[in-house]
């Protein structure tokens, strides 16, 4: 009975899966580097290795990708992405330059070729969206002054990514320099367009897509999301970029919808495709990158922090709030795996998917913690921060006094 | 004029805050779901808040409501202070009043105390506005608006003329 065990095998890596997650939860932490561990164990020269099921997990592994991109498109309006590529253009040529720089150093110093190596910066460069999303919300950051300069380094990242995936593509598919560089043309002006599109005819797709009914809603957006992504990868614009687009053409309240329908599928194929990558790492290849992975991630900590400092201090933020956008960047996690996942099912570098998991994991683990250990320091000592939301409104007796001696001091 | 910051956040919505005249600072976090996040701000390092109340769409159009309400009550009593000084009296013609069957502009109640005879309260029924050729009987109640002393010297007047 092979579907029997497929079952079984599908059911048992789903399974632990929520076991993961559901520790991830309790320990505070991100459920990412859980699931990329929970993968190492079920790969190749793990410690339950699967026999059958992976021709499914890769394809599940795929569209997770897909719907983390789409759901990352809808968060944002194309509105936002445009004025924030106005606002934030110095600010993300900066987090790329600094960001990108040690995967590139590593990559020469290790001796791999440029395909790797541009792919290596990409795993250092970008933040993981999902991560500090959270942690923003988890430290109470969101209505702080620095968290619409995070917001828009990450709007910044998100678009460079819709750059950056299909000259990824274009490079690990081999073609020549000529063939590249029309695919890249057709890849940005299918970009600028879908932008266009976005900003002036949202209404349409929005028409075209809308139902009262949540069923006909999902399989419309499933769909249409399927094959602008399948025609994309035809195009050789990455089915990832193609994911992002149809995400970013959707909104107002039917991005709402559609992210609410679709969450849940996201949050099961992602999960999926991290156990994928996991999947493909032999976990005896994780020992010999461990050393550099560390330095990598020594470094990711300083450039992001450095990055978001100076971002808000541009910005006119105080010091507080500096330390506090430095550190809330630090997290890497999905997106530096779907660069890596493209570069390892592409062949290149055997070493380089080890290494990216080893970064991932540390990184994953060490952005939101370091928020967490750091957070009670950027209070001022006199207004501790009350932990809960729901805990009353400031002490009532000692307030009059601060604010006496606010005038005092004017 | 208050003021009033509005900064986008991009994949959250939209940060609106708000600064005292005593210099302290509120924002409202507006979510695309329609939660809305109460933010007070430390009044020592502006770009930290201190404490943030989550509000659901029903929670938030409450709170609004109360404050908007608030704002109601203020301005009667912005009102009232500004009328202070000003009082209302109802007086009543006995059977043996001098006016009892003559005329409001007989009273000449204006020119001799200041205030004025705004209404006429006849078997139930408010005559607002009396002209002057209008007639007083028994039993009516004239209400006067004026000071304290004005309002007095009326009542005096339709008792002994």
């Amino acid at each position: 009975m092979h579907s029997a065990t497929v079952f079984v095998e599908l059911g048992g890596v789903i399974l632990a899966l929520g076991l993961l997650g559901g520790l991830a939860m309790r320990a505070g932490i991100s459920p990412i580097p859980l699931y990329l561990l929970g993968g190492l164990a079920f790969g190749h020269g793990g410690l339950l290795p699967l026999s059958t099921s992976e021709e499914f997990i890769s394809i599940g592994a795929e569209i997770g990708v897909l719907l983390l991109l789409f759901t990352l498109g809808l968060e944002y309006t194309a509105d936002e992405l445009v004025r924030g590529m106005r606002q934030s253009a110095v600010g993300g040529l900066l987090d790329l330059v600094l960001n990108a720089a040690p995967g590139i150093v590593a990559g020469l110093l290790l001796g791999w070729d440029p395909v790797a190596i541009v792919v290596l910066g990409g795993v250092t460069y970008v933040s993981s969206s999902g991560i500090i999303a959270k942690l923003l919300a988890d430290l109470g950051w969101v209505g702080n002054r620095e968290t619409p300069v995070v917001l828009s380094l990450l709007v910044m990242e998100d678009l460079a990514m819709a750059v950056y995936l299909p000259i990824l593509t274009t490079l690990l598919a081999g073609v020549s320099l000529l063939a590249g560089s029309v695919t890249l043309g057709v890849a940005l002006l299918a970009i600028a367009l879908v932008l266009l599109v976005a900003l002036r005819f949202g209404w349409l797709v929005s028409a075209f897509v809308k139902s009262p009914n949540d069923e006909v809603l999902l399989l419309k957006v499933l769909g249409l999301v399927l094959l602008v992504a399948g025609l994309a990868q035809e195009l050789q614009i990455s089915s990832a970029v193609g994911a992002f687009l149809v995400g970013i053409a959707l909104s107002g309240p039917l991005a709402e919808a559609a992210r609410e329908l679709l969450s849940p599928l996201r949050d099961l194929f992602a999960a999926v495709f991290f156990v994928f990558f996991g999947l493909q790492t032999d976990p005896s290849h994780l020992p010999p990158v461990a050393l550099v992975a560390l330095g990598l991630a020594v470094a990711g900590v300083l450039s992001k922090f450095a990055t978001g400092y100076i971002a808000a201090a541009r910005a006119g933020v105080g010091r507080n709030g500096r330390y506090r956008a430095g550190i809330a960047l630090i997290a890497r996690g999905e997106f530096s795996i779907v660069i890596a996942g493209l570069a390892v099912s592409a062949g290149v570098e055997p070493a380089l998917g080890s290494l990216a998991a080893a970064y991932v994991l540390i990184l994953a683990i060490l952005g939101p913690l370091i928020g967490r250990l750091a957070e009670p320091f950027l209070h001022r000592p006199t207004h501790p921060h009350h932990a809960g939301s729901e805990t009353p409104v400031s002490e009532p007796g000692p307030e009059p006094e601060r604010e006496s001696q606010l005038n005092v001091s004017h | 004029m208050v003021e009033v910051e509005r900064t986008a956040l991009p994949g959250i919505g939209l940060r609106h805050i708000l600064t005292t005249s005593r210099g302290r600072q509120i924002g409202v976090v507006s979510h695309r779901s329609g939660r809305r996040d109460l933010l007070i701000y430390d009044p020592d390092d502006p770009d930290t808040s201190v404490d943030d109340v989550a509000l659901t769409v029903d929670e938030a159009e409450a709170l609004a409501e109360l404050l908007g309400t608030r704002r109601v009550i203020e301005r009667l009593a912005e009102l009232e202070r500004q009328v202070e000084g000003l009082v209302t009296e109802q007086i009543p013609i006995t059977a043996g009043s001098p006016y009892d069957g003559r005329t409001l502009g007989d009273t000449r109640a204006r020119t001799r105390t200041g205030a004025s005879i705004v209404a006429v309260v006849r078997e139930g029924e408010v005559l607002a506005s009396p002209r002057p050729d209008f007639r007083f009987q028994t039993g009516d109640i004239v209400v006067v608006v004026g000071t304290k002393e004005g309002t007095s010297a009326v009542a005096q007047i339709f008792r002994n003329g």
